[in-house]
């Protein structure tokens, strides 16, 4: 094909905006690519003025990066976008989040200040919700996973079925004890036994269910009902105190 | 707790339902009525199923209505997949409709997958709609669209899972009034047994006439019961109530007559027909779903109706007279939908958009406005015209030329004349050829096969006509890489057409030419190539055709196939023709007639015909008369170009056409306030 591509006026970048964002309630089913139509469309919708790709058929500019599986609530999504006048993060905030539907939220955005946030997120905090669970069951298995070296587990994967380990890339698991459990929202059922976990980035990624998979194996533990997962913080990781630190840090500080 | 229900149907239907239904705790779900939520219960199971996000809704643009504060509340329903009925116009604009009325509400609720379907049966969840998840037995109406007649299976899923009795003389006053619209109500007869009421044409008033007439028996409290209500609906003489009418048939298994049984039951129920477009912007607020669908854009429809006679088509047919909606009132509704959809693609719709008085203004205007916006704009564009080759090229000035789709229909000359499609092969290459010197690669061509008349050597002249189109594509660009792709859909006689008489062709037929056709392209080295062809066997245009020329008793064959587990038979990794074909044994046993009866037969004009007492408007004399000129190969022109040839609508429903042009030409362009992001001061 040796049509050329209409010649048109494309504004340039001059800022990029980083966007925390979060996925809650019924709406943490939405895909990656669910997620990413939503965000098109609410940028349009907003008036945001986003900039394009040039060529054939014009693409927003919008990365995203490592997003949490579909079903997987989460507090901490990261996604970038380029924008042809500078603007006010606050006021980008404020407009997307009114029109990205609720449940899908803007949480925060900053002005990027360099280009290596990828790098950033060393790690994610888990929640895990297990309703139903026996908590000495779930402690058990939690102190079997962690004191084995290697756990491996299976996922089918794009490229088919994998065996991975899951156990070196979780650098802290422990269950939130009873009395905190209905601190982070709404108030819990009785019997739900909270996980938390600190997992490290790695490849392949190891996801919480694959963390249940491990504690099915080095324990025999089989929720009762279906767990309800969120991921609480994903940034980079302090190796002494387990913290996921704020991404953002840098950006705010201003750091070139 | 749980039991397998059998049937237990005065009726005699056989009674071996194997669906085990957690019967209680669906019925606990709606013994109250209340509309509460059935969310947490459906929340444990959408982790096992595929594609969760289609059962959550929190759409953009979806409403969220008091239950309490609306004295009618419909349940509506596209009886197919999320992804396929979310788009669906029909449903979007009744949806609006009703939620504007401050004493009504509507919810939406879609065909659940097996999957979900069989945790819903064993958790006792029943049928719920996206927006409230509140459980349908809960409303007053579920009120269906039915695009076409293989939905029905998914209507008996959704009304067993609501929790409602599956025969409409089994309800009760605590039961909804389960309500048919869309093309295929206007032969309702197959799904008599399951349904209470059925409605004939645009829903936009209708769905406002019959809230007021719940509205009014509720207030009275509920007057004469169920009964009393539908006698409300059926004195309109716009609600087609079937219990109220009696069919009888003659020893050789046609119909005697149908009569109604009832006191002010109308002999014949009117067709409903909205005539000002632009007082009805609907939807003002398009949804967008989360999930995937299979339109992507925003639609906003141009016209309704269609006067250019082709014969095969129901849709022309029902839906006259032609009325446009204004340039002014297209502006209005694809500027509004953009702002608050945030879609980078909006479709043109009607049955023939090229044919709008204004077309040309609106496309050069509409091109205008979006040219610099990332917003594509797209014409369905089936006339095979030269003309439609520039509205194409003006509304895709800034996007890419990829595929231009026209429908012939007929391969040959002969076979367009028979269905009235006027095209001539000169017309199509002359128009091809326009396509590929502007830019166009790819052409796409529609074709049916299993036309009235029609022999092998109708159907072997598509790959002649092909042949020319990438002859004449290679001649005007120079270049060998012009494709052309051929698809084929098999024709089924349609209720209220002029073919509606006619024999539909065997499968096997149907299956041996399109294997000559596919023979005829492989083996030609010059062009075969270039030209791919695509069509599906002739076994699911039988069952279409059984249920849509079918009568009453067609009803027992659908349900007992869906007591066999046919569900999503539009889908054809689902959609089983032997499991039909035994039902059918089974549903039609005791009578005289057989699916051959119903579909490979040939009608005469003295039949009693089962949606003769459905008025769409068009005089029987004059399909009858159309179907003699389709056999001599006579066409009729379009009747707002030329003098009107009385099919009969214009009079019978005191209608006209409605058309342009308005007069103007050149629109404003639009105030756009773009919202500022600027930092107002201290800087970011």
């Amino acid at each position: 094909m040796s049509r050329q591509a209409p010649v048109r006026d494309f504004a340039p970048t001059v800022q990029r905006l980083r966007i925390r964002y979060a996925k809650r309630g019924r709406l943490r089913f939405t895909s990656h690519r669910d997620f990413q139509r939503a965000l098109e469309r609410a940028i349009r919708r907003a008036g945001v003025p986003v900039a394009f790709s040039t060529g054939f058929s014009p693409h927003p500019k919008i990365s995203y990066s490592n997003s949490a599986p579909t079903g997987a609530a989460s507090e901490a999504e990261y996604v970038e976008i380029g924008v042809t006048v500078e603007c006010d993060p606050g006021l980008v905030a404020t407009a997307l989040d009114s029109a990205l539907p609720p449940g899908l939220d803007i949480v925060d955005v900053v002005v990027a200040s360099s280009s290596d946030f990828a790098a950033r997120l060393e790690a994610s905090r888990w929640r895990i919700e297990l309703p139903e669970a026996d908590r000495a069951q779930v402690e058990a298995a939690v102190t079997a996973f962690l004191a084995a070296e290697e756990v491996e587990v299976q996922r089918l994967m794009k490229s088919g079925m994998r065996t991975f380990d899951a156990r070196s890339a979780v650098a802290e698991a422990f269950l939130v004890p009873e009395s905190e459990s209905g601190a982070a929202g709404a108030p819990e059922p009785q019997g739900c036994v909270i996980l938390e976990l600190v997992v490290r980035h790695t490849t392949p990624s190891v996801r919480p269910d694959d963390v249940l998979s491990a504690l099915r194996r080095v324990a025999d533990l089989v929720p009762p009902a279906p767990p309800r997962v969120t991921r609480l913080a994903q940034g980079p990781l302090d190796p002494v105190t387990c913290k996921v630190n704020d991404p953002f840090e840098p950006d705010r500080a201003g750091v070139e | 707790m749980r039991r397998v229900i059998r049937g237990s149907d005065p009726t005699g239907y056989p009674e071996n339902m194997t669906v085990e239904v957690n019967a209680e705790l669906i019925a606990e779900s709606s013994r109250t009525r209340d509309g509460a939520s059935v969310f947490d219960r459906l929340e444990r199971l959408l982790p096992l199923v595929s594609k969760p996000i289609q059962y959550v809704g929190g759409e953009v643009n979806a409403v969220h209505t008091d239950w309490e504060s609306a004295d009618v509340r419909w349940a509506i329903m596209y009886p197919d997949a999320y992804e396929v009925g979310a788009p669906n116009q029909g449903v979007q604009i009744l949806y609006e409709v009703i939620n504007e009325r401050p004493d009504a509400l509507a919810e939406r609720t879609y065909a659940v997958w097996p999957d979900l379907e069989a945790l819903m049966r064993e958790h006792g969840v029943p049928q719920f709609t996206v927006d409230g998840h509140r459980p349908v037995g809960d409303f007053d109406v579920l009120g269906l669209s039915f695009s076409t007649e293989l939905g029905y299976t998914n209507m008996l899923t959704a009304i067993d899972l609501a929790g409602i009795p599956l025969h409409a003389v089994d309800r009760t006053i605590d039961h909804p009034i389960v309500l048919a619209g869309g093309h295929a109500a206007f032969n309702p007869e197959t799904i008599s047994d399951f349904i209470d009421a059925a409605v004939l044409g645009d829903g936009e008033e209708a769905v406002l006439l019959i809230t007021d007439i719940i509205k009014e028996w509720k207030l009275t409290g509920r007057p004469d019961g169920r009964i009393g209500l539908l006698q409300q609906l059926a004195k309109t003489g716009v609600v087609y109530i079937p219990q109220f009418y009696d069919v009888e048939y003659l020893p050789d298994g046609r119909i005697m007559r149908v009569t109604p049984n009832h006191a002010e039951v109308p002999w014949r129920v009117r067709k409903f027909t909205l005539m000002d477009l632009d007082a009805w912007p609907y939807p003002k607020a398009p949804l967008v779903p989360l999930a995937e669908t299979v339109h992507e854009r925003m639609s906003v429809e141009i016209f309704r109706g269609c006067t250019r006679g082709c014969r095969f088509c129901q849709a022309g047919m029902i839906t006259r007279p032609v009325r446009e909606r204004s340039i002014t009132g297209i502006a209005e509704m694809v500027q509004n939908g953009l702002e608050k959809t945030g879609y980078e693609e909006v479709g043109l719709l009607s049955l023939s958009s090229a044919d709008h008085s204004e077309i040309a203004d609106v496309a050069r205007n509409l091109a205008d406005r979006y040219e610099d916006s990332q917003t594509s704009l797209s014409l369905p564009s089936t006339r095979v015209d030269a003309f439609n080759v520039d509205l194409a090229n003006e509304l895709s000035r800034n996007g890419r030329r990829s595929g231009l789709t026209f429908a012939p229909e007929g391969g040959s000359e002969r076979m367009r004349k028979v269905i009235n499609k006027q095209v001539t092969e000169e017309d199509l290459i002359r128009t091809v050829t326009t396509a590929y010197a502007a830019g166009w690669r790819q052409v796409k061509l529609y074709f049916m096969c299993g036309l009235p008349t029609e022999t092998d050597d109708d159907v072997l002249q598509i790959a002649t006509l092909a042949r020319e189109v990438i002859k004449a594509g290679r001649a005007v660009t120079g270049r060998r890489d012009i494709k052309c792709t051929v698809s084929i859909g098999g024709f089924v006689p349609k209720p209220h057409t002029p073919f509606q008489w006619a024999a539909q062709l065997d499968h096997e037929s149907t299956d041996s030419r399109l294997h000559k056709l596919r023979d005829a392209i492989r083996q030609d080295r010059e062009y075969g190539k270039a030209i791919g062809l695509r069509y599906h066997d002739g076994k699911p245009g039988i069952v279409e055709g059984l249920l849509s020329r079918g009568d009453r008793r067609v009803g027992r064959v659908i349900e007992e196939v869906w007591r066999q587990g046919a569900r999503f038979d539009g889908w054809s990794e689902h959609f089983d023709y032997e499991r039909w074909m035994a039902a059918a044994q089974v549903g039609l046993a005791g009578t005289d007639v057989d699916v051959d009866w119903y579909t490979i037969r040939e009608r005469q004009q003295n039949e009693v015909l089962p949606w003769d007492h459905l008025d769409s408007g068009l005089d029987s004399e004059w399909l009858w008369e159309d179907w003699q000129d389709a056999l001599e190969e006579v066409a009729v022109d379009d009747c707002r170009w030329t003098p009107c040839f009385d099919c009969g609508v214009c009079d019978q429903m005191s209608t006209q056409i409605e058309i342009g042009p308005t007069g103007v030409v050149d629109l404003p362009m639009p105030v756009v306030s773009r919202p500022s992001f600027v930092a107002t001061g201290g800087g970011a």
